[in-house]
């Protein structure tokens, strides 16, 4: 078993309105400094063999066709190593 | 011979029905297809409404463009086949690339839902015959991703080409690229649109009758290739 993760992100040229949203409501918060923010989407994948290349292309054909609409979103896709998982915790 | 118009449901469809109603106040035939099916029932023409197909989940039409019935629909829309996507129906045909651009969040992140003026633009496509060039008409608009975006090339190339055929007068109402409401591909037969003009045929329920012209032109495509 193996997990890749697909990240999502509007285009830099796309308008991202939630994203403008979030940033207004940071220093309401009391979170000052904040020049921008840019809302995604993440995908975590777990195959059921390894994640080999030919694993990876049919995941970013996957990615490409369905997960990310290329007219306006990036997408990066990456094997995530189970080795940090003991231990870690939420905050890194 | 009754011009047999199809209107697809997807689960999160909502208005099929008022499209079908549409369809029959125009004096045509309509036709329920169910999004598993394959088959069109030897439709003359579909339509896509609006709604929220797969409870826009992924993306607005993503999941639905996968669905056994849009496997036919691109097919035939491809041979000619005049479609009309309308709202949730446009998001699906661009998710289908049978329209190019997508369609994303409104810029003030609001749901709008308010009666709205648009300009034709272009009265030549198989949805859009009824009316004349320049005419200006009201019909509703209600969605909360109807910005309209493309890439500068994309967008000149619609604007060369005048498949741009509805733009939103007043007050852009989505944030929409250069004010665009509706566009067309090459051909003239594929049309989507953000604004609903199923919900504007009859002055008893309406915000008056001009969306009927939809209809009307595409009874009469289908009469004038017979």
């Amino acid at each position: 078993m193996a997990r890749v993760v697909i990240d999502v992100m509007l285009k830099p040229e796309i308008l991202d309105p939630q994203g403008q949203a979030v940033q207004r409501a940071l220093p309401r918060l009391g979170f000052d400094g904040v020049a921008d923010v840019r809302q995604g989407k993440r995908f975590e994948i777990e195959l059921e063999g390894p994640a080999d290349e030919a694993a990876l292309a049919r995941v970013r054909e996957m990615a490409e066709t369905f997960l990310a609409n290329t007219v306006i979103e990036d997408f990066t896709v990456r094997v995530e190593e189970p080795a940090d998982t003991a231990g870690s915790g939420s905050s890194r | 011979m009754t011009a047999r118009i199809g209107v697809v449901t997807f689960p999160g469809s909502l208005d099929d029905r008022d499209a079908a109603r549409a369809v029959r106040l125009a004096g045509a035939e309509p036709v329920a297809l169910w999004h598993r099916d394959t088959d069109l029932r030897e439709v003359d023409a579909v339509i896509l409404p609006g709604g929220f197909s797969y409870g826009d989940y992924l993306r607005c039409g993503a999941i639905a463009r996968f669905s056994p019935v849009m496997g036919s629909v691109i097919e035939r829309a491809r041979a000619g086949l005049p479609v009309l996507g309308i709202c949730n129906g446009f998001q699906v045909l661009c998710e289908a690339h049978l329209l190019p651009g997508a369609l994303t969040r409104n810029d003030h992140l609001h749901f709008i839902c308010r009666d709205q003026r648009l300009r034709v633009e272009n009265a030549d496509t198989a949805w859009t015959r009824a009316y004349t060039a320049g005419q200006e008409i009201t019909i509703p608009l209600k969605n909360g991703e109807g910005g309209y975006v493309a890439d500068e090339r994309t967008l000149d190339e619609l604007e060369g080409e005048g498949r741009v055929v509805f733009r939103y007068l007043e007050a852009n109402p989505n944030g929409s690229r250069r004010d665009i409401a509706g566009i067309t591909n090459a051909a003239g037969n594929v049309v989507g649109l953000m604004p609903h003009p199923e919900h504007a045929v009859e002055d008893l329920t309406g915000s008056g009758t001009d969306g009927l012209g939809f209809f009307t032109s595409a009874i009469e495509n289908l009469v004038g290739t017979a």
